[in-house]
């Protein structure tokens, strides 16, 4: 008996240990990322490297803010910000649409997320053509129409996915109960969603986020994004790490807190479809 | 006034033509069943009425207005559904207001008519809970307090008790039963449930491939069933039928080597027939043990071998052949108490019916 135990108790050991490994496998590069921002250039190049700064100095990240780099995450958050909201809203009403309407009946909605796999750098150099003609290079209305639109068909098949799970009985007691369509859709369908209309968004949010080929083609100096600024610090003859390092923080920070705060909803959301209520 | 008028009904779904042209006309407080096999087109005649679907042709008008080319929520009707289609994320008390905040009530009187709702349907003490907190018995009583709270003119279920075991399946139907005889609102009720139909109905519509079959009250449809299929829906256990002979004058029903006399009262109408293959339908309360020397006008003395019993306290049904079908008879507990028993029974010819085989109406 007590062998049994002692047999028990090794497993668990050697359970947490195989944990910390994979743990940190996966952290460390997190880790000397943030390290390596809140070092001064010696502490950087140091041999051999040392694990973290000798005092907390915030010089890497005040160097991007007097250079004016950092409005590149700004001009991040506008356009992930900006396309996410446009793509949820007219995503869900499409998903809506296909969901309870059978609007294009079962094969629109495949070629919708068909559209999805197109692979972004067959089409970049044509949409940069078209928006030269339009004049949309290096301005918000381009990137942001660009994101909407490489979103929207995620939006609509996760969304139609979600909405077809809500049963149909409670929109119609609510239609009988007194409920415009609209209104239907606020107080009976948005609220059942909730998680998945979040969890969607998320990841929408991170696609436009972390986007690059768009964003390297199609922006030049007024609304540089924060990856395209990143790899302007990879120099021929040298790189600047400080900046990588603050820089890539800055746009880690984001989406960290944007999963953080809807950590709840992400695991409800992603798991939704697979246990009904 | 809140009477109910189909004309001319009808309904496809792509190659299904679920209702098929039905009239129907339900006055003002009256509880109406609409009942009928699976797939008879029900539901799909109560959701035309609630405007959830459009009909293909005729016209629905409730309280004298027709209401085709309005949404179900200016029809001002109340629905209790088969899953009762309760908000999961709502409160009790917030399920059963739904309806009135959607029509802008003030909240006090909102407060009001709920508590009312809830005791009149005994779920006052629930009102915090979310409908998963609940049992299936609680939903089912919180739907319908959702129906009623908002003094809809017409009340539309569409078979609400039939998720419920059945021991609440009787309670609820006489509590529905007794909300009715308390509100007199006009209400609709689909069931394919026959004794549903007959406990709760003012009036039964009894549907058939998306036709009305026969309707009137309970009992009517019971004793004077128009056709086979109405006699054979109706009761429990079902009507026997078995294949006979009417004579020439109408005088028996031959059925094997038994003659059956037909009350003088029935010949007349029978008659002009001439010979003919008739199905004989006895229901198998029709028949009881043949008491020695009972002479009753139009009961007929017919010998029978016992293969089967199935006591169930108050009555035993009894199988036996006749012309080679099975025949359940209903019998006192201690008519017949082992199988292969020779018995004689009394057969009712007073209310046993007689059908064309050629066209399933009763003759
Ligand atoms: N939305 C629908 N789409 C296609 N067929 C339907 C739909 N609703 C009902 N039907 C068909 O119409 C017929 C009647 O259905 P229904 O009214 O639900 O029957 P009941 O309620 O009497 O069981 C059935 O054959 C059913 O399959
Ligand atoms: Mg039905």
């Amino acid at each position: 008996m007590t062998s049994a135990i002692a047999r028990r108790r090794a497993r668990l050991a050697l359970r947490y240990a195989a944990a910390t490994i994979v743990t940190a496998t996966f952290v460390f590069p997190i880790y000397w990322l943030f390290m390596t921002s809140f070092k001064t250039p010696e502490e950087i190049f140091a041999s051999p490297p040392q694990w973290y700064p000798g005092s907390i100095q915030f010089q890497n990240f005040n160097v991007l803010f007097l250079d004016g780099d950092a409005i590149a995450v700004w001009n991040s958050l506008v356009t992930a910000g900006i396309s996410t909201v446009i793509a949820m809203f007219l995503g869900t009403l499409a998903a809506y649409s296909l969901a309870r309407f059978k609007t294009g009946g079962d094969n629109l909605a495949v070629w919708i997320l068909s559209q999805r796999m197109m692979p972004p750098i067959a089409i970049v150099f044509p949409v940069f053509l078209l928006y030269v003609w339009l004049g949309w290079v290096d301005s918000f209305i381009g990137l942001i129409l660009l994101y909407t639109a490489f979103n929207l068909p995620y939006v609509i098949w996760m969304m139609r996915g979600y909405i077809g799970d809500v049963p149909l009985e409670l929109e119609e007691s609510a239609q009988v109960d007194g409920c415009t369509r609209w209104q239907v859709l606020l107080k009976v369908v948005f609220p059942l969603v909730r998680s998945g209309l979040f969890a969607t968004a998320v990841f929408t949010f991170v696609f436009a986020w972390n986007e690059f080929i768009f964003a390297l083609v199609l922006t030049r100096t007024e609304i540089v994004t924060y990856p395209v600024q990143v790899t302007r610090y990879f120099g021929g003859q040298s790189n600047f790490w400080a900046k990588i390092a603050a820089m890539s923080v800055l746009g880690t920070l984001p989406i960290f807190i944007a999963v953080a705060m809807m950590q709840r909803y992400l695991v409800r959301g992603i798991s939704m479809g697979a246990v009904k209520g | 006034m809140t009477d109910v008028t189909l004309s001319g009904i009808h309904k496809r779904f792509g190659a299904v033509h679920a209702v098929r042209g039905v009239d129907l006309a339900i006055p003002d407080g009256e509880f109406t069943v609409l009942v009928g096999p699976s797939g008879c087109g029900k539901s799909t005649l109560l959701r035309i009425i609630a405007g959830l679907e459009e009909a293909d042709a005729g016209t629905v008008a409730i309280g004298g207005q027709v209401v085709n080319h309005l949404p179900p929520r200016e029809r001002n009707v109340a629905m209790v559904f088969q899953n009762y289609a309760l908000y999961p994320h709502m409160k009790v008390y917030d399920n059963i207001a739904f309806g009135l905040r959607a029509r802008k009530v003030a909240e006090s009187e909102i407060g009001e008519r709920v508590k009312r709702a809830a005791g009149m349907l005994s779920i006052g003490n629930l009102l915090d809970r979310l409908p998963r907190q609940l049992s299936g018995g609680q939903r089912q009583r919180v739907a319908i307090g959702r129906a009623i709270v908002r003094d809809a003119r017409l009340f539309l279920f569409d078979e609400p008790l039939s998720n419920l075991d059945a021991q609440l399946r009787d309670d609820m139907r006489s509590e529905i039963k007794r909300l009715h005889r308390d509100l007199s609102t006009t209400m609709i009720y689909v069931t394919h449930d026959q004794i549903e139909a007959m406990t709760l109905a003012d009036r039964i519509v009894l549907l058939r491939d998306g036709r009305i079959e026969q309707m009137g009250a309970p009992l009517d449809l019971f004793e004077r069933p128009a056709t086979r299929f109405v006699a054979g829906f109706l009761g429990s256990p079902a009507m026997n039928f078995v294949p006979a002979r009417l004579s020439a004058d109408a005088s028996v029903v031959e059925v094997d080597a038994a003659m059956l006399a037909v009350p003088a009262g029935r010949r007349a109408s029978l008659a002009g027939r001439g010979a003919s293959a008739v199905v004989l339908g006895l229901r198998p309360e029709h028949m009881r043990r043949f008491a020695d020397g009972e002479q009753r006008e139009g009961v007929v003395r017919l010998g029978v071998t016992i293969e089967l019993i199935q006591p169930t306290g108050s009555r035993t049904y009894a199988t036996f052949r006749l012309a080679g079908v099975p025949v359940v008879a209903e019998l006192q507990a201690h008519d017949v108490n082992r199988p292969n028993e020779r018995l004689d029974l009394g057969v009712d010819m007073n209310r046993a019916v007689l059908i064309d085989p050629a066209t399933d109406r009763v003759l």
